[in-house]
């Protein structure tokens, strides 16, 4: 498809969103607004991924909107097809499942019509060529996930994750454009065309990278500018939640690629340290956060963070790699982190959609008044297994291969030359490792407190199956995620073209090695056969299934009544989420959160229930964020008696700036 | 262009700064109005004098607009407001009147080693006028800081203005639309200030701008 006509879908969306405007009946406007979303983005996700697939030339416009002198660019290479096509998918799959999803809005006009926008501006981010489009569609892209954010703003809390949220995107947004003006510097043109083409002569490279890293990671949730994402992400109906988490981080990842890989020009020496240290922290602090988390969609949220921790992790090898002038290994890391991102929108996906699900046939977002479900909702307790052991990165899922990659790159660290990085990826390498058993956990728990065991209360003993469109969508994602890790070799050799790109090198064609096995390196050293692997465990699970049915099952037994390990048949005796994560609650108690337990047990002979009471701090909050907003808040105290000024007062200060600033052009000249 | 067209521009210009330092020092308004009046004709003939030099027949009109409306519209409508408000006979003093005569001659300093410094290359004419002007302007935002009553806020106001004028026909090539567009938004800010003026007398029986942060419970 020719470039206007990724352009044409995008403006059909915002017509879309003016078409939520119109009076109408609320389950019509739910089927017209998602309907029509899902034949575009299908449209456009079909069109990016033949144009990624088939490997074809770039394609780019100029039009003459927006600022006189240098117009709307728009550019189509292999880097924003692949987006487009995580965008595009993950687009389709929600406004899928809001088709079913949608219908238990309770105030549909504060989704409608942001709904739309919020897609279109995502694929318009990534189709912009200069730095003018680019910080608008990022703008317009906050500002629709913002109202959606705050769609359900009666609900306590919410109100205030919108306001953290929007603070923490415009500052974000202000980075990019420091950013942006940096890197045209004195020529002043702002087309990426032109700040590719002076790359070799910028000065104060390591500036912009810092600014990327704080403008493009705050909006992708890396520690310490996360502490939005839990707040909002959670907050916005689901099937958003699913875009916000799954598909706006990839946004930003984007953003961060296009900016670093792609704009600044040749990496130095040290630019993985930063990269490979945030990205580290991010991906701890997020598994262990999300382990302590109660709410549902809140554990997604931080789970988020992890992943681009680990995406940021394979970013900053990859950067480590090429400044060192190892292009294969780069093109490994990078590889793993492109691969990570499609995974990640597929299964956060999945399991926000999962999520919704339960809200729908519940009720409830607190796992612990959940349980038991997987009788009740059969399939949506499969598709969630599904996306619990993907993200889990287990074989033969696609979290596994992605994961893997990341780690096979890290193998090879011995190789560079710098100390700092032969010291620091090995320790990485640990925290990745720490994390993704932590995260490991963390789906264990959501699984095991929510679909087993017995029903925690009311609303999960009276479940039932949510509708067909919300099981299609999950089983359609639930599929993909066994394919990806299944075929591994398949999209990798689809990455190729966009690692060439960024990177002038990229991993060898997979296809080439027999049984759809890859090799990230050589066969020789290391390979993963992700067909075998998935029929090894199909078989020996169905010969375990088979046995266990066949000789132990059967047989009859005898038992003492009552008992099984349910001498009471109460469910609060049942393991709860607290208990659950109370082991690694305690293990990491000073460095994530000063956990404080206090138990008060009554004397013998009184009555008074006993009491178990457990506090979290968040830490980085607390010592991070307190003292600045502390800090504005003072400033804005002092400044507002300004506010209450004579007009006499008023016209002094306009007069004495007037004087101070002659007086600075006389002393400096 | 000989040395006695620019002495003559350069004596219109200083007259202009004279003249703000007689409006600084008045504290009667009927005498403060009279000497803006005479701001209004000076600023006319030095209008006047560069549309002859630079030979540009547009200025002429801009002079013209200046003698009708600041030297003749302007302080007349002032004059009857103060007639009917009764404030002719008030002193007004808020910083006292030495002070801001030095205040006034440091801003005309600051304003010539400004100019002069900053135009370095520019035409003698302009540079020299462009500074008097700065001073008009800056004296003008001086008198509207140090004075409270109403009227003579407003004949601060209308004397900057005139420095813009200054500056704006010393640089040569300032359209007459502008100059005409202006002219107007003066009267009809003037129109507006007048009501406003009756408004707050009929509210507080007075133009001093004190009895407004009065009676906000702003105590000074």
């Amino acid at each position: 498809m020719p470039l206007p006509g990724y352009l044409i879908g995008v403006a059909a969306l915002l017509v879309l969103a003016l078409t939520a405007l119109l009076p109408r009946r609320i389950r019509s406007g739910t089927v017209v607004i998602y309907g029509g979303s899902l034949v575009v983005t299908a449209v456009l996700f079909a069109a990016a991924a033949w144009h990624l697939l088939a490997n074809a030339a770039g394609l780019s416009l100029s039009l003459p909107l927006g600022v006189p002198w240098l117009g709307a660019n728009f550019r189509l290479d292999a880097l924003s097809a692949f987006i487009l096509v995580v965008i595009d998918f993950g687009a389709a799959a929600a406004s899928y499942y809001a088709l079913g999803y949608g219908r238990h809005e309770h105030e549909p006009m504060r989704v409608l019509p942001f709904y739309p926008v919020f897609l279109a501006a995502m694929n318009l981010v990534v189709l912009a060529d200069d730095a003018f489009a680019f910080l608008l569609s990022w703008e317009m892209m906050s500002l629709a996930s913002w109202a959606l954010v705050m769609s359900h703003h009666q609900v306590p809390g919410n109100a205030r994750a919108g306001y953290v949220y929007i603070v923490m995107a415009s500052i974000g947004t202000f980075a990019l454009l420091m950013a942006f003006g940096l890197m045209a510097g004195d020529i002043g043109d702002y087309t990426f065309a032109a700040m590719r083409a002076h790359a070799s002569e910028r000065t104060a490279t390591g500036v912009v990278l810092a600014l990327a890293l704080f403008g493009a990671g705050s909006k992708a949730g890396l520690a310490p500018f996360h502490v939005w994402l839990p707040l909002a992400h959670p907050a916005a109906p689901s099937h958003v939640s699913a875009l916000m988490s799954g598909v706006m981080t990839k946004v930003a990842v984007y953003g961060f690629l296009r900016i670093v890989f792609d704009l600044l020009g040749t990496p130095v020496w040290w630019w993985g340290i930063p990269v490979l240290a945030t990205g580290a922290v991010t991906a701890v602090i997020g598994a262990l956060l999300g382990l302590m988390q109660n709410d549902l969609k809140r554990v997604l949220a931080y789970s988020t963070i992890e992943n681009i921790g680990v995406i940021f992790i394979a970013l900053g090898l990859a950067l480590g790699f090429q400044s060192h002038g190892y292009s294969a290994a780069a093109a490994l890391a990078l590889t793993a982190a492109l691969f990570h991102v499609l995974n990640h929108s597929l299964f956060k996906s999945l399991l926000f959609f999962g999520s919704g699900a339960l809200l729908t046939a519940t009720g409830e977002r607190n796992m612990a008044r959940l349980g038991g479900l997987l009788n009740r909702m059969p399939m949506t307790g499969l598709f969630m297994l599904v996306g619990c052991v993907a993200i889990s990165a287990l074989p033969p899922f696609n979290g596994f291969v992605s994961e893997w990659l990341a780690f096979q790159a890290i193998l090879l660290s011995p190789v560079l030359s710098s100390w700092a990085l032969k010291l620091m990826i090995p320790a990485v390498g640990a925290m990745l490792a720490l994390a993704a058993a932590l995260a490991g956990a963390a789906y264990v728990r959501v699984f095991g407190i929510a679909f087993l065991g017995r029903p925690r209360s009311d609303a999960a003993t009276n479940a039932t199956e949510v509708d067909r469109f919300s099981v299609t969508a999950m089983a359609a994602l639930g599929i993909l995620c066994l394919a990806a890790g299944v075929f591994p070799g398949v999209v990798i050799d689809a990455l190729e073209p966009l690692v060439r790109q960024l990177l002038g090198t990229a991993m060898a064609h997979q296809s080439q090695l027999g049984w759809l096995a890859i090799a990230p390196i050589a066969e020789s050293r290391s390979s993963y056969d992700g067909l075998l692997v998935f029929l090894f465990i199909t078989t020996s699970a169905l010969l375990a299934a088979v046995i266990i049915h066949r000789f132990a099952s059967d047989q009859t037994r005898i038992a003492p009544p009552w008992d099984c390990g349910f001498p009471q048949n109460d469910p609060a005796t049942q393991y709860t989420p607290e208990s659950f994560a109370q082991p690694v609650r305690r293990v990491f108690s000073g460095f994530g959160f000063a956990a404080s337990e206090a138990v008060d047990m009554p004397r013998p002979g009184d009555l008074r229930p006993a009491h178990f009471e457990l506090k979290l701090k968040d830490l980085i909050w607390d010592y991070g964020y307190q003292p600045v907003v502390n800090t504005v808040f003072g400033i804005a105290d002092a400044l507002n008696r300004l506010q209450f000024l004579t007009i006499r007062q008023y016209l002094s200060l306009v007069f004495a700036a007037l004087v101070f600033l002659l007086l600075a052009l006389a002393i400096w000249t | 262009m000989g040395g006695l067209y620019f002495d003559i521009a350069h004596l219109f210009a200083g007259g202009l700064v004279l003249i703000s330092f007689i409006l600084l020092y008045q504290d009667r308004l009927y005498a403060l109005l009279n000497v803006f009046a005479l701001q209004a004709f000076v600023l006319a003939l030095s209008v006047a004098w560069q549309a002859y030099v630079q030979d540009a027949p547009h200025l002429y009109i801009t002079a013209g607009i200046t003698i009708a409306f600041k030297a003749v519209a302007i302080p007349v409508a002032l004059h009857r407001m103060v007639a009917r408000l009764g404030v002719h006979r008030e002193v007004e003093t808020v910083v006292r009147l030495v002070p801001t005569m030095l205040a006034g001659i440091a801003l005309v300093a600051l304003s010539m080693v400004v100019m002069l410094r900053v135009t370095g290359g520019a035409d003698p004419l302009a540079r020299e006028d462009l500074a008097f002007a700065l001073s008009v302007v800056l004296l003008g935002l001086l008198m509207m800081v140090t004075r409270s009553n109403a009227v003579s806020q407003v004949v601060g106001f209308m004397s900057l203005e005139n420095g813009l004028i200054l500056a704006a026909t010393g640089a040569k090539g300032m359209p007459l639309v502008v100059e005409i567009s202006v002219a107007f938004s003066i009267l009809i800010a003037l129109i507006v200030i007048g009501i406003f003026l009756f408004r707050i007398r009929e509210r507080f029986d007075s133009v001093d701008l004190q009895v407004l942060d009065d009676y906000r419970g702003e105590a000074r």
